[in-house]
């Protein structure tokens, strides 16, 4: 029967990563192609949220999920266009200086918006409650989260590594200066990249509003575990990032399992063990640039 | 491209942690300087939400207070900040007394938060009227002589809830799971729970303590379903009530759901449906009395919501502040306790009124426990609950759903 409650807090963990993988999946893509560590990540996803409770009291939740981070992405332009793409060449310090106070500006926009108080949101009666698959409890919402996350990323994957967009982009991770030699401006794919990065930040958003807590600081609590799933999957890879989320969100389910004291404290060590022994993350490549 | 690797993201990443946990500016709130207030709450945080509600209850008060020609003539000028975190806000205080030439200090939401400016009050010498905290060692073996407590204590939440636990037969026998916020408000909440299932013979099978910035609560629910408890009690605090109230509801788990600690803003924020259980409150803005509604339509007309139990708490703390000193016609501390300890009563817009115990400067006042209101009843986002019948009954004294001197190892 132990063994059975750990299967639960293993798979139940998965579930988890899945989410966090939504958020760092993101912040691994912009960093990767314009070496921009963007701690502005946060502000995307409580933007995210927030809009699709507004959008739900419209067009209902559907909709809602769908036209939140497609706005967000829009947004997502007007931040590459007009303030990151200024620091792509710049002292790093410029950017990460810039993107922080970019977080405490939309986090305290926010607040003049909607107010400090933490927003009301529910989960759609059609997903409330629980399924039994054998023993396994699930939550039937964050089944579905789990089924709208594997369609991402499959998605992204298939943008990445079958169309001539992701060769382009794979290629400006690597050789950003064979990429110009060959003619091609990096600019557009950059501005695409951002596009779907903090898009993605939204979707997490819009999909957690109903089951956390909907509040003006939410982007600066998800983007510290964002940052370690980053570290721990190694730098430009999409692989490493999806196992980083997935082992993250196991390793704390496991913890709080056996020693709960320690389950936030868990992931932080994860991280530390895992830059001992691989201190390029799990599959990161070498990239040239960043060495 | 420019060049960046894995050291400087490590570094960002620590340094946007740390970055962080400093917070936000303060906000100061002023007007001509006369009769000087340091007031302090948290504005970020687990707590934040609650601190907001607490500065317009409190700037609603000043208002009133300095329109009606304030106290003995002059005007208040009360400093408003976010106390952020337990040091940064005895460092606050130690600022407002010394620099800022604050009289009397007053606010707080965070136990741990009240627990060190309680210290800088004794050290200065000053009082310190503390509103919102509600651990028991804080006017327990924590107390001290220039610290005032407006908000009910955690033993009086556990025995209001407890008193409708025992009518409706949920307590004997019956297998209790807790959850409790993992700082010195949770244990002290934990430890009044415990004393009520001892006495009344319920079951506390298991308990977990979470840390204040868990958003997640799956592993928990996980761990109360193995445990197959008859009933879950919460002794969380902050928004950490809205997470478990809204997951809860998510996994739709059988058992039913009580707790000893919920803020009406962290009610309204679990969203409609969501909310189940019995819960205790110091006040609540549908309560039907004439001051009590003259107070909600005055908030409500300034701030375009409803004031929360914070807002409330705020406000009668500033009015009674206010009180203490046009009829002393003093500011000084002793003076000032002095008159509180005489057991003076004061008006806070409840049915009957409200006292400083003088041996552990405790206010002594009604409770009330609440329900959801069924779906479709609510008349807006804001009227969610039902409001029980006051506690103790008017023919009790007040006193019985505090912890006696037994009880309680304050010493003054």
């Amino acid at each position: 029967m132990q063994f059975g409650f750990l299967l639960e807090q293993v798979v139940n963990g998965l579930v988890l990563g899945g989410y966090y993988l939504l958020i760092a999946l993101g912040l691994s893509l912009i960093f990767s192609v314009g070496g921009v560590v963007n701690l502005a990540h946060g502000a995307f996803y409580a933007l995210g949220a927030y809009f699709s409770l507004e959008i739900t009291n419209y067009l209902g939740f559907g909709p809602a999920m769908v036209i939140s981070p497609i706005a967000v992405a829009m947004l997502g332009i007007l931040f590459e266009r007009y303030i990151l793409r200024r620091f792509y060449t710049a002292d790093p310090i410029l950017s990460l200086l810039v993107t922080f106070g970019l977080a405490m500006v939309a986090e305290q926009a926010i607040r003049i918006i909607w107010g400090a108080s933490p927003l009301p949101a529910s989960i759609p009666p059609m997903f409330r409650g629980s399924i039994m698959i054998g023993d396994f409890l699930f939550s039937r919402y964050r089944v579905m989260l789990l089924a709208v996350v594997a369609v991402v990323l499959l998605a992204v994957w298939l943008l990445l590594n079958k169309t001539s967009f992701g060769r382009v982009v794979r290629a400006g991770i690597q050789r950003p200066d064979m990429v110009a030699a060959l003619g091609i401006r990096l600019q557009p794919y950059m501005t695409a990249v951002v596009m779907l990065g903090v898009g993605m930040a939204a979707m997490g958003g819009a999909f957690f509003a109903p089951i956390t807590i909907v509040h003006p600081a939410m982007g600066a609590e998800i983007i510290t575990v964002a940052f370690v799933v980053v570290v721990i999957g190694g730098l430009g890879s999409f692989w490493g990032v999806v196992i980083a989320a997935l082992l993250v969100g196991v390793v704390r389910g496991i913890t709080i399992h056996f020693l709960p004291a320690a389950g936030e404290a868990s992931i932080y060590v994860l991280m530390f063990l895992v830059l001992l022994v691989r201190p390029r993350g799990l599959l990161g490549e070498r990239i040239e640039k960043f060495e | 491209m420019t060049r960046f690797n894995r050291r400087t993201l490590l570094k960002a990443s620590a340094a946007f942690a740390g970055a962080s946990t400093l917070g936000f500016p303060a906000i100061s709130y002023g007007q001509a300087e006369k009769i000087k207030i340091g007031h302090l709450t948290p504005l970020t945080g687990f707590l934040g939400a609650l601190g907001a509600y607490a500065q317009l209850g409190m700037r609603l008060a000043v208002e009133e207070i300095n329109q009606a020609g304030g106290v003995m003539g002059r005007q208040l000028d009360v400093m408003s900040e976010d106390s952020v975190n337990p040091a940064t806000a005895a460092t606050k205080a130690q600022r407002m007394l010394e620099q800022d030439g604050a009289l009397v200090l007053m606010g707080e939401t965070n136990s741990a938060s009240a627990l060190t400016i309680m210290q800088v009050a004794a050290r200065n010498k000053k009082l310190f009227i503390q509103t919102g905290a509600r651990s028991d060692a804080l006017r327990g073996k924590n107390c001290n002589r220039y610290t005032f407590h407006t908000d009910i204590p955690n033993t009086v939440m556990v025995n209001a809830v407890g008193k409708a636990l025992l009518r409706d037969n949920m307590v004997k026998d019956k297998k209790f799971f807790g959850l409790t916020a993992d700082y010195i408000f949770g244990h002290d909440l934990l430890a009044a729970a415990k004393r009520f299932f001892a006495a009344n013979q319920g079951n506390l099978i298991g308990d977990e303590l979470i840390a204040t910035d868990v958003t997640d609560f799956s592993p928990y629910l996980l761990k109360i379903r193995q445990a197959k408890p008859d009933l879950v009690c919460s002794n969380l605090a902050g928004n950490q009530v809205t997470t478990l109230i809204k997951q809860y509801a998510e996994f739709g788990l059988p058992y039913p759901i009580v707790g000893f600690n919920l803020n009406t803003a962290d009610a309204w924020a679990a969203g409609e449906g969501n909310l189940a259980g019995i819960w205790p409150t110091v006040w609540y803005h549908t309560l039907d009395l004439p001051a009590s509604k003259t107070f909600v339509d005055n908030f409500t007309k300034k701030n375009g919501k409803p004031p929360d139990n914070h807002a409330w708490i705020e406000y009668i703390a500033f009015k009674i502040m206010a009180q203490a000193m046009n009829e002393t016609k003093s500011t000084d501390t002793d003076t000032l306790i002095g008159y509180f300890e005489k057991e003076t009563q004061f008006d806070i817009l409840k049915a009957r009124k409200a006292y400083f115990r003088a041996w552990d400067h405790q206010l002594v006042q009604e409770a009330y426990t609440f329900s959801p209101k069924p779906k479709g009843q609510a008349k807006d986002k804001w009227d969610l609950i039902t409001l029980g019948a006051a506690v103790p009954n008017a023919n009790e004294p007040m006193e019985v759903l505090n912890p006696t001197k037994e009880q309680n190892p304050c010493s003054l």
